[in-house]
């Protein structure tokens, strides 16, 4: 049975330019032990689709669809049950450490909550399963650590106590957004690495957001291209880098410089600009910035095409012009 | 050979840090140690290097917002923490600089047309009509419009508000400018559009660039040298060729280690636009 199960995910968010179509019939599903990674630039709706898994939508967001976790149907659960499932059940890991951690309290105390909370562990219980993590995500020092506080740690330290809280429930899915954004590119490498084999021994199922090509071609085995509050392309990660279906997905990656560039050449840009959510275009948010536009792509969103098969797992792409 | 712009010799920056405890000695970071470089007039100088490797501090000596514990900044044969006051007011005109986050370097309560034309107001005195005339020029260059003008920050885009950013520092037609970061905080499409104007500004105007950046991708594309900083020191500098391909100093080859790498893709397009 799947972990998680998205149906036409749809969310309208209220701005003061009136309602917007923030995602747009986003589908997908997860077993335990997957890893699968959004990725998609600003305002394409990665974050809003993890915050719309965990119920954290800002106030006046309108949810239709279906998310399933584990067979229970969350966009429709009380609030008091989705707190019984949030840093328990699903982990979660922010892109700033800094502000994800309180700076009042000690990252011993922090870590404890959720343990204290959710399995009712006490105060020395949850103390020691805290040193536990602390030493399971790799902190040096760990004994000392729980007392320190989070501006007394370095911001590669301070996204392991992030971790380290996600983890602390033992939780069947960790979503990480941009964990390793505000980080420098060595610190990166661990983190992820530390990820990675966290997410291997637990065979929990992990998705993540990254706007960072090799951060994914690295992390995940499937990837979701997101653009305009749909996702453009899926597949296994290998298949999409290898084929580069749709036009938006080919643009990103022409236009992220590469070491070994010649001085001075010129990347690859797409024209125009991401499109404001609350005036996305009726059919395909991508044509007014595609050199592949036809009349056809503008009357309605492109269905999934089908793009091809690797070891049994499906590829899409939104776009009537790609070349089945 | 073209003439060097910048010489940057023996650079220092110690800070002390708040004392830890009443009686002790306040603890002193050294936060730059012995840093000497040239740069050419017409090119580009890249600084990479981790949080705390001294870069930004670097970018502030050089921009005489801070004066160094020992060293020399000389710029265009001008020693410039030497200089008097007034000098210095003066040869502020050669310099300017681009920050990282352009939702936090412009001021939302200020037209483009104010904020791009403050440097030639502060350090020109220019009349308002030259101010504007300029303004717009500085605005062409960079590809937005004489009538974003009147527009204020929060109607633009990050790329577009990096496009002012860098409108305002060219409006003193300076020698260098120097780009902390100046597109670590945008979008991989937009980045693009900023790195390529960045360039073609270079080819028109001749500019001089000191580009400190953690993207050693980014690093290779635009700059003819590099040097890599580690805590406060310059540990590794030459051709980017040469020093990504062959790094001989185990700071630089764990950085290049760890860039999240991915299959290159043949199909690729070479086209400049989709």
């Amino acid at each position: 049975m799947s972990l998680l199960e998205v149906t036409n995910l749809r969310v309208t968010l209220q701005t003061s330019r009136g309602p917007a179509d923030a995602l747009r019939g986003v589908s997908f599903s997860m077993a335990r032990g997957d890893t699968l990674g959004l990725i998609g630039e600003s305002g394409s709706g990665k974050s809003i689709t993890a915050l719309a898994l965990m119920g954290l939508l800002p106030e006046g967001a309108q949810v239709a669809g279906s998310v399933r976790f584990g067979g229970t149907e969350l966009t429709t659960l009380a609030e008091s049950a989705l707190c019984e499932l949030r840093g328990n059940r699903i982990g979660m890991v922010f892109q700033e450490p800094m502000t994800a951690l309180n700076p009042l309290h000690t990252v011993g105390r922090q870590i404890a909550e959720s343990l204290r909370m959710h399995k009712r562990l006490s105060g020395g219980a949850a103390r020691a399963e805290a040193l536990r993590l602390l030493e399971r995500v790799q902190v040096p020092q760990a004994a000392r650590r729980l007392d320190s506080y989070p501006h007394q740690l370095s911001g590669g330290q301070r996204q392991r106590v992030v971790i380290a809280i996600a983890l602390a429930c033992g939780p069947d899915l960790l979503i990480a957004d941009e964990p390793t954004t505000a980080l420098d590119v060595t610190i990166q490498r661990e983190v992820l690495d530390l990820i990675a084999e966290l997410v291997a021994e637990d065979g929990m199922g992990l998705l993540l957001i990254s706007h960072d090509l090799g951060v994914m071609a690295e992390t995940v085995q499937r990837l979701l291209v997101m653009y305009g509050g749909t996702v453009v392309e899926s597949g296994p990660t290998a298949a999409v880098f290898e084929r580069l279906a749709h036009p938006y997905t080919r643009g990103l990656f022409a236009a992220r410089p590469r070491l070994g560039l010649a001085r001075g050449a010129r990347l690859a840009t797409i024209a125009g600009r991401v499109p404001e959510l609350a005036d996305l275009p009726r059919g395909c948010p991508f044509a007014e910035r595609c050199s592949l536009v036809i009349d056809a792509c503008r009357v309605a969103l492109p269905p999934p095409v089908p793009v091809g098969e690797s070891r049994g797992e499906s590829h899409y792409a939104r776009c009537i012009r790609v070349e089945a | 050979m073209t003439e060097a712009l910048l010489v940057v010799e023996n650079l220092a920056k110690r800070f002390k840090l708040p004392r830890e405890k009443l009686f002790s000695a306040a603890p002193e970071v050294q936060a730059l140690a012995g840093v000497s470089f040239t740069l050419h007039a017409g090119r580009s100088l890249g600084v990479v290097g981790e949080s705390g490797s001294g870069k930004s501090t670097l970018a502030r000596l050089v921009m005489a917002l801070e004066a160094p514990s020992a060293g020399r900044v000389l710029l265009d044969g001008l020693d410039l923490h030497a200089l008097e006051p007034a000098a210095l007011r003066r040869a502020r005109v050669l310099l300017q600089m681009v920050f990282q986050d352009p939702y936090g370097s412009l001021d939302p309560r200020r037209s483009v047309l104010q904020t791009v034309a403050e440097p030639l107001a502060v350090l020109h005195g220019a009349s308002r009509a030259e101010q504007r005339e300029r303004a717009a020029e500085a605005l062409d260059a960079v590809g937005l419009r004489a009538t974003d003008l009147a527009k204020y920050p929060h109607e633009f885009s990050g790329g577009q508000r990096q496009r002012i950013a860098i409108a305002r520092a060219l409006i003193t037609r300076p020698k260098l400018i120097v780009a902390d970061e100046p597109v670590s905080a945008l979008d991989v499409s937009v980045q693009a559009q900023v790195l390529n104007l960045m360039q073609d500004l270079q080819d028109r105007f001749g500019v001089t660039y000191l580009f400190i950046s953690h993207d050693l991708a980014v690093v290779d594309l635009v700059c003819d040298e590099v040097i890599v900083l580690h805590q406060g020191r310059i540990v590794e500098q030459g051709n980017p060729d040469r020093l990504f391909t062959a790094p001989q100093h185990p700071y630089t080859q764990r950085l290049l280690a760890a860039v999240p790498g991915m299959p290159q893709n043949p199909r690729t397009p070479p086209s400049r636009s989709l």
